[in-house]
This record gives structure tokens, C-alpha cells and sequence, in this order.
């Protein structure tokens, strides 16, 4: 018995089937704490727990799962492409915004980390936060990150961001609605990017470019940052 | 079929760019890139890519799933770091949205 407990099969259809059935208790009650991969990863955590497997087992037995993940950071190049007329007719603010975005998301939370004394592979953890999970994972790990604290900084950041967001943005002033979906897309990610779909098209349109571009505007800016700062 | 070779070429030219660079940027990231790069030059049509693309993107949730579970070796470091993880986080997310806001609104405005 144990032994198919602990087989890659078995763990990869554990987490598909946990993963679709927490999508559709997410979808019934549209709690955010209820985040399908929030509960899906609580639900392994409790199983490998009571069946005392350890996270490296597990973590190699769902290696196709990673594989996938790679893969998808490929594929947002097609999300970028489709919003290729939108880039072109707004060059200036959408180059503007998004190096205007990673300086201030990386420069404020690499220097509060700093402030606070963390320590290096922590602040390279949390410093893509404002960038989708697999581009922020493809950033930290390499460089000697946490990847779980990495995803779950990340994440509380897009749910943090889709909910303040539309309210934070009316306050100050920025009513324009291509603006409004940029800035919930760059801070935010795509839980910022779901929110901003549901304000409008051209914000979720918007939205999703700025998650994209946010994405590799980290990527280049990091490393620097990593290597003069911290 | 060819969606997914496509994607999977992408990603191998650009894990070879990146041994180029000594891994400045992961080859998944510039494979977006190029991606992009043949999409717009019509080297390759989006209707090749976009069924595999569509796939990958729409359960892309899933394969994070992995990482989040990864909290089960790491979360005694959240903890330790709790309160300057948490003011670093609502701080940044909370300027980025306002700054990339302003400068959009404003030069959006300029241009017209």
C-alpha cells in the first residue's frame, strides 16, 4: 500500500483531483483565503504529513508539474503577442509605467528587507513579488531563493493588490482605465490581472501586458540590483 | 502538436542563451521572449502556438502548486521574518500601484 502511496502516479493524480476539487469549492464560495493553490498545497501538506512523506520526495515525484511550469513562462510570450496593437499604441506610458514599476516594487522592498536586517537568500525570495509566480520562480530559484516563500510573498501580493487596487487607484486620482488596468497588472500580477478583467476590457487587455512586461523588466533589473545593493 | 514543439524550441535556444549570458536571465524567461520575437515577425502564426498556449496558461495554477506545498519545509523562515516580509510587501504593492498609475495616466495624457 505504501508503496503506491509514495509512487510519482499516485501523487501526481492526488494533486490534479485535490486541485480541481478545490477550484470548485472556490468557485462556490469565491473566497479569496480560498484560493484554489492555497488550498490544493494545504490539503498535500496534511496528506504527506499523516502519510510521512518528505517534501523532496514529493517534490521529485511531480517533476513533470515543474516541467509544465517552465513551459508557461514560454507561453506568456503568445499573452504578449495578443496584445501587441495596445503596445504599439501606447509605447510611452506602457515603457514608462513598467520601469517606473520595477524600480519602485524592487527598490522598496530590497530596501525595507534591508531595514529590517534579512537576511540575503530571504530578500531574494521576496524581491519578485510583484511579478507572476512562474517568472518569479524562474528569478529566485537560480539565485539561491526560497521558492515557497517566494510563492506565497507573491501570491499574498496579487490578492493584497486585486483587492485594494480599484480603490487605491480612485483615491489618487487615476481614472484613466488603461492606466487603472496597468497598474493593478504590475503590482499584482494575475490575480491583479483576474480583477482588472473584471473592471473592463481594455483594463484586463492592459493588465495582462503589464504582467508580462513587469515580468521580464524584474528579470533584467534584479541581478543588478542583487549584485550593488544587498 | 507543433504549438507545443514550437514552445519547447523557444525554451531550448533560450536556455542556451542564457549558459551564453551565465544565467543573468533563466532560458524560460528569454524563450518568452522569442517566442514573442516569431510571433510578431510572422515566422510562426499564432494559430500554431495558440491552442498549446492556451492549455498551459488557462492551468498554469496548478503547477504552482508544488511551490506552495514547498511551505512545509520553509515556513519556520516566513515566521522568523513575519513582520518585515508583511510591511514590505503592503508597502511596495501599495506604491507600485500608485506610481505605475501616475505615470501611465500621465504620459497616456501627453501623447494626446
Amino acid at each position: 500500500m505504501m508503496s503506491i502511496i509514495s509512487s510519482d502516479l499516485f501523487l501526481i493524480v492526488l494533486t490534479i483531483g485535490l486541485f480541481l476539487l478545490s477550484g470548485e469549492i472556490f468557485r462556490r464560495t469565491r473566497l479569496m483565503l480560498l484560493h484554489p493553490v492555497l488550498l490544493t498545497a494545504v490539503a498535500v501538506i496534511v496528506f504527506l504529513k499523516l502519510a510521512g512523506i518528505e517534501y523532496a520526495h514529493y517534490k521529485q515525484s511531480v517533476a513533470i508539474l515543474d516541467f509544465a511550469l517552465g513551459m508557461s513562462v514560454v507561453a506568456l510570450g503568445y499573452l504578449m503577442y495578443e496584445q501587441v496593437e495596445r503596445l504599439k499604441s501606447a509605447t510611452l506610458p506602457v515603457l514608462g509605467a513598467t520601469i517606473v514599476g520595477c524600480i519602485v516594487g524592487i527598490g522598496l522592498v530590497v530596501g525595507i528587507a534591508l531595514c529590517f536586517g534579512m537576511e540575503r537568500d530571504i530578500i531574494t525570495s521576496i524581491a519578485p513579488k510583484s511579478v507572476t509566480v512562474p517568472i518569479a520562480i524562474a528569478i529566485s530559484e537560480p539565485r539561491g531563493g526560497v521558492v515557497a516563500v517566494t510563492s506565497v510573498v507573491v501570491f499574498c501580493t496579487g490578492v493584497l493588490g486585486s483587492i485594494c487596487g480599484a480603490k487605491l487607484l480612485s483615491l489618487c486620482g487615476v481614472k484613466d482605465p488603461m492606466a487603472r488596468g496597468f497598474a493593478l497588472g504590475a503590482a499584482s500580477h494575475g490575480i491583479g490581472t483576474a480583477r482588472a478583467i473584471e473592471l473592463g476590457a481594455v483594463e484586463g487587455a492592459m493588465s495582462g501586458l503589464a504582467m508580462a512586461l513587469t515580468g521580464f523588466g524584474t528579470a533584467v533589473l534584479l541581478p543588478i540590483v542583487e549584485k550593488y545593493l544587498y | 502538436m507543433r504549438g507545443v514543439l514550437t514552445i519547447l524550441a523557444c525554451w531550448l535556444v533560450g536556455n542556451m542563451l542564457s549558459t551564453v549570458i551565465d544565467g543573468y536571465i533563466s532560458g524560460n524567461i528569454i524563450g518568452m521572449l522569442l517566442l514573442f520575437a516569431l510571433l510578431c515577425s510572422g515566422v510562426v502564426k499564432g494559430e500554431t502556438v495558440r491552442p498549446a498556449a492556451k492549455f498551459l496558461l488557462g492551468t498554469m495554477a496548478l503547477f504552482f502548486v508544488p511551490f506552495g506545498v514547498g511551505l512545509i519545509d520553509s515556513y519556520e523562515v516566513i515566521m522568523d521574518n513575519a513582520v518585515a516580509i508583511v510591511i514590505a510587501t503592503v508597502v511596495s504593492t501599495f506604491a507600485v500601484i500608485i506610481a505605475v498609475g501616475w505615470v501611465f495616466q500621465l504620459l497616456n495624457r501627453d501623447k494626446r
